[in-house]
């Protein structure tokens, strides 16, 4: 990829961003908050490619691993945690008299 | 094109559509939940991608799954336990955690990468693609360090662990942080320039700028910098992307980073507070102890719990406030049990809800949600203004700034400008405190002296309880 098609990426990302959050109720700001903070935890897939290329270099496999530990840490923990808040919205509310 | 190519561009072309999805998804409350699982499905969809490409292509080496298994089984771990096992009323610290450790991963492999450069970005590499290679992973780490410190600090801040040092409160602090910022600045370039050993200098003065800058601010306007910092942790996120060459990365990163900007936004203009004066302003409390800490209450009454079970049996319409103090309190299922009991008599309950109630938006709305109360009793601070003057009593729980007189009275005052729940404009208020103690910013609170305001002091669970006992000594929702 050259890097300008990726600022390309960049941009049209960040713009996608942009329109997608624009209107959100303030209910759900604390779960979208948790859940976009899970997708940061993309970045997993960058201590992947780092232990993949690797090639028995084992300063940098640890460096990989501890790294994609923090990463997944964050994925696993963001969902999670998201759905238990989400989860309490779903509910069907208690019977009204 | 071979077709190992193929399959990871399609797998990521999906992986982006779905996350898109998932976020828009996220804005409603009916298709909330379903969204967040089409996310993690769409991030698992992509780790396939991901290493099905490299099986195709180079394969992956034994030692790599090696490391591979074990990175991702402690940190899953983890991850899955902690996020059980939290209460709901310690979120905001949580997704400060989780947010400061995606930071530390998008530093770690700048790290990695650049002390032990990766083989293929080695051949062919002209010189413009190595500047942007080491640009790059400066702004990585960079952007990583500081997430992950200020995360770390606002964490401890909001759990107790750390308190506001006084040093930070004054001028000392902005040359501080400029002293930091200078020599991270300097150490971006030397390591631009090609110097490698300035990549510590890089890490460690950044680490020292992400706790200068978050040190000094108020436990008020944390969940502003929280927000911050996970929009900080997309673009360390697509920095890393930049890094490893991954357009899925960098897509993902954007969106987050555009979507915490968004959300930082948002909780801003709730508090009427620009970004600027959040980031160096300092905490409210120390500005605001010289300027309006001018007023000793004169004019407090407080009420017995019978007193104010009293009026509330009396009531038509009754509007409950919840604020930070429920939350501490976990009082939240025995409130919606005094809300029962009203509601069965035939009293109009409705809750109403500040946007920076609580210690982040939505804070309360999860809280209550926890405890039953019916979504559509949730009424935003626009929505339920115009009621108060119609309201015959008003419960405080635990809120205090965003019931304070003063942001629209007082032009003198810090909150002076906010937004704020007109709730003197009802017939009787009742707070429920546990003592005078100001709200988080620090201020006095005028609706404490109003004459129609009560105050009933107590913890809040264990206040809401009598007042279950005496709404049930009055009979009211035994019909």
């Amino acid at each position: 990829m050259s890097f300008i098609s990726l600022l390309w990426v960049l941009l049209l990302g960040s713009l996608l961003g942009l329109e997608l959050i624009g209107k959100v109720p303030p209910t759900l700001h604390t779960p979208l908050m948790s859940g976009a903070n899970a997708i940061s935890g993309i970045t997993m897939l960058a201590a992947l490619t780092l232990i993949v290329k690797a090639e028995g270099n084992v300063p940098l496999l640890i460096i990989g691993s501890v790294s994609l530990g923090f990463a997944l840490f964050n994925v696993v923990g963001g969902f999670f945690v998201t759905d238990r808040m989400l989860a309490m919205f779903s509910r069907k509310p208690s019977n009204k008299k | 094109m071979n077709l190992p190519v193929i399959i990871k561009f399609v797998i990521d072309l999906l992986a982006v559509l779905l996350l898109a999805l998932g976020i828009k998804g996220l804005s409603k409350v009916k298709s909330a939940r379903d969204a967040n699982r089409l996310a993690a499905f769409a991030m698992s969809l992509s780790v396939i991608g991901l290493l099905s490409y490299y099986l195709g292509t180079s394969g992956i080496a034994i030692q790599s799954w090696i490391w591979i298994i074990i990175g991702s089984i402690i940190g899953s771990l983890f991850g899955a336990i902690l996020a059980k096992k939290v209460p709901m009323t310690s979120m905001p610290e949580t997704v400060a955690l989780f947010n400061g450790c995606g930071g530390m991963s998008s530093l770690l492999v700048a790290l990695g990468v650049a002390i032990f450069p990766i083989s293929n970005s080695v051949e062919n590499l002209n010189f413009f693609k190595s500047l942007i290679n080491e640009v790059s992973i400066s702004v990585s780490i960079f952007v990583g360090a500081i997430t992950f410190t200020g995360s770390i600090v606002a964490m401890a801040k909001l759990q107790g662990w750390l308190s506001t040092p006084g040093w930070t409160q004054s001028k000392v602090r902005h040359f501080v942080n400029i002293v930091f910022a200078v020599a991270s600045l300097i150490a971006f370039f030397d390591l631009i320039n090609g110097n490698t050993s300035s990549i510590w200098l890089l890490v460690i003065v950044s680490s020292l700028l992400g706790i200068g800058v978050t040190l000094p601010i108020g436990g008020a306007d944390m969940p502003v910098v929280i927000s911050l910092l996970n929009s900080y942790s997309g673009i360390a996120a697509a920095a890393a992307g930049f890094v490893v060459d991954s357009q899925l990365l960098i897509v993902a990163g954007a969106m987050v980073g555009a979507a915490g900007l968004i959300l930082t936004q948002v909780m801003c203009k709730g508090m009427n507070r620009s970004l600027i004066s959040v980031l160096f302003g300092g905490s409210l409390s120390a500005q605001s102890t010289a300027s309006s800490g001018s007023g000793e209450y004169t004019n407090i009454t407080s009420c017995s719990v019978e007193e104010c079970a009293l009026t509330l049996e009396a009531a038509n319409k009754v509007i409950i406030v919840p604020g930070y103090g429920l939350a501490v309190a976990q009082a939240q299922h025995t409130l919606r049990e005094v809300t029962k009991k009203l509601e069965q008599n035939g009293i109009e309950v409705v809750y109403a809800i500040h946007p920076v109630a609580g210690r982040m938006p939505g804070h309360m709305n999860v809280l209550l949600a926890e405890a039953d109360v019916p979504y559509e009793q949730l009424k935003e601070m626009d929505v339920v203004n115009p009621d108060f003057p119609a309201t015959d009593v008003v419960l405080v729980l635990g809120a205090n700034d965003v019931v304070n007189p003063q942001a629209k009275n007082d032009s003198s005052s810090p909150l002076y400008g906010m937004p704020v729940l007109d709730v003197q404009e009802a017939r009787t208020v009742f707070v429920i405190k546990r003592g005078m103690s100001a709200g988080y910013s620090g201020i006095k609170n005028d609706l404490f002296d109003l004459p129609n305001t009560s105050m009933v002091f107590g913890d809040a669970k264990k206040v809401l309880n009598d007042l279950i006992g005496e709404l049930k000594d009055l009979g009211v929702g035994e019909k």
